[in-house]
């Protein structure tokens, strides 16, 4: 495929490039949490609210059971048509939506209940009530917050991963991602609008940012491809549902095994290792 | 043409060598006084960029300062080229321009007799930017402090997160928030300085999570920018909006300080640590 630019994009991606990862992470049959809350987790119990403002329906948490280990679940919650998604503002939290969630984890953490949070939304939402109700402190709250978290957190990127909306929720101790998932730091068209000036050249942009799981694993951002079936996980819900939950439980056994104090400094070092740098000026 | 080009940029950089216009009232102020105003327009006291260095001179004592992870520079682990070229050529370019190797200067000293580690950040390299080599430098910082069992200062200048290194600049969020969490356990004092501006992924990290959030007057201070929440809403925005005035009214930040003013604040909240 080649872009606007005239450049060969690559295709590394199992013959894709990262533009049609892209494209798949935002299929409009791709499964979201609603239908993994279906499919993996058992006995949800919805819990609204941050206690201050409101709740946001962009998120949503409560407890739940995955194979009979009891969980925190918390994910972005966007919707299947134009009518839920504009109740659950496509996925994009307020700062609400980020206090629900810490709320949410404090709660887990002072019942020793593990945290399994589910990443998928375009950014936080921006607005001018996000903004003055703190939109940034919230996400720079949350961050800070789940470093000391004192039980075992899995984060799953099961669609966009989009930038600090995303992370709000996503400092965890292991982060799987699904293989047509996206995480960045913007949106393609976000940033090939202001480095190309001209946002259709999202396919270089998606090119150049290393968005795509394969992508970060190589970088150790993630720690896990959770493979979709066939031409992605629309194709397949049941199978996509199975692999993202025998992902979970797998991962969820190695943390439980582990100390707090270990928990704590695996993800301490997990963080701080994050980026190159050079040390000769 | 040759003629009139050369005249036109020989008056140009005179102008410019001359005068310094206010972003803020658009006013000319000649450059030796804004410079001798700290960089702020005498006439609507607009805070303008002041980089790192200055800084550090305005805020320390004498002879105090000490710096520290001075050769920490970015990498292009990406190889990103956009359409004016690669993200190695234009940090390798930064850096001659500014003589900095990063977008941040860290180290110690102390502000009126109180010691403190610093971390001020630099419009100058890459519009003050968080990249991998940023996070760690502040990273650096904030444990050296955790450490040393020394207060923590950042002042941050900065248009968010380095596109150009894609997720792994978003990581750094996590990375100095870390380092941030470790001085909260330890009941290390942290103060954040916001300067104008201070917007996107550095806002929604260490700059929004100081114990005590001063601003500089006029900082525009904000998550997302401007014309994305305009494109959003399809209205226009406040004058004041996003700005440290809307952030103190809104409950985000603990005083607006002039900077001339800021090294005896700064003193006086750290005197009220009983240490």
């Amino acid at each position: 495929m080649s872009s606007k630019s005239g450049k060969n994009l690559t295709k590394n991606n199992n013959g894709k490039t990262a533009w049609e990862i892209v494209k798949i992470s935002r299929h409009p049959n791709r499964p979201l949490l609603q239908d993994y809350l279906e499919l993996v987790f058992e006995n949800f119990i919805e819990l609204h609210g941050d206690r201050y403002f409101a709740d946001d329906p962009a998120v949503v948490g409560g407890f739940a059971e995955i194979a009979g280990e009891k969980v925190m679940l918390i994910g972005h919650n966007k919707g299947k048509n134009t009518k839920e998604n504009i109740e659950r503002n496509f996925g994009m939290a307020k700062p609400e939506g980020y206090r629900k969630a810490l709320r949410l984890m404090r709660l887990a953490e002072r019942f020793n209940i593990p945290i399994i949070t589910i990443i998928d939304t375009p950014g936080a939402f921006p607005g001018i009530e996000a903004e003055e109700r703190g939109q940034a402190e919230s996400i720079a709250k949350n961050i800070t917050e789940m470093a000391k978290i004192e039980v075992p957190i899995i984060s799953v990127v099961i669609g966009e991963g989009g930038s600090g909306g995303a992370l709000g929720i996503g400092v965890g101790n292991t982060i799987l991602m699904l293989s047509n998932a996206i995480y960045s730091v913007i949106s393609p068209e976000g940033c090939a609008s202001i480095l190309w000036r001209d946002s259709s050249y999202a396919p270089d942009a998606a090119d150049a940012l290393n968005l795509t799981a394969k992508s970060l694993l190589k970088l150790e951002v993630i720690d896990e491809i959770i493979n979709e079936p066939g031409d992605g996980a629309h194709t397949d819900y049941n199978k996509t549902a199975e692999e993202v939950k025998n992902s979970i439980i797998k991962n969820l056994k190695l943390l439980k095994n582990l100390s707090v104090n270990k928990l704590l400094d695996k993800r301490d070092e997990k963080y701080s290792n994050m980026g190159d740098f050079s040390t000769k000026g | 043409m040759a003629w009139f080009t050369k005249s036109e940029e020989k008056k140009k950089n005179t102008r410019e060598n001359l005068w310094v216009q206010c972003k803020n009232c658009y006013s000319h102020i000649y450059k030796s006084e804004w410079e001798t105003n700290l960089n702020v327009c005498p006439n609507c006291n607009f805070h303008g960029n002041i980089n790192s260095w200055d800084r550090i001179e305005l805020l320390f004592d004498k002879n105090t300062f000490k710096e520290l992870h001075a050769n920490i520079s970015p990498v292009d682990t990406l190889k990103f080229v956009d359409l004016k070229g690669s993200y190695q050529d234009k940090f390798e370019a930064n850096k001659k321009k500014s003589g900095l190797s990063e977008a941040v200067v860290t180290g110690y000293g102390k502000i009126n007799n109180y010691k403190v580690v610093t971390a001020i950040m630099d419009f100058r390299f890459l519009g003050g930017s968080l990249g991998s080599a940023t996070g760690e430098k502040i990273l650096r910082a904030a444990n050296y402090a955790h450490d040393k069992n020394i207060p923590l200062i950042i002042f941050s200048e900065s248009g968010g997160a380095r596109m150009q290194e894609g997720v792994l600049s978003l990581m750094q969020m996590a990375k100095t928030c870390n380092g941030i969490a470790k001085l909260n356990k330890k009941n290390i004092p942290y103060i954040s300085v916001l300067a104008n501006p201070t917007t996107g992924g550095v806002t929604a990290s260490y700059a929004m999570m100081g114990d005590i959030n001063i601003a500089e007057p006029y900082a525009v201070i904000g998550f997302a920018g401007r014309r994305v929440i305009e494109q959003t809403i399809g209205e226009k925005l406040p004058e004041d909006f996003q700005t440290a005035e809307y952030l103190l009214k809104h409950g985000f930040i603990d005083s607006i300080v002039n900077r001339k003013d800021l090294k005896n604040y700064i003193s006086n909240v750290l005197s009220f640590y009983n240490r």
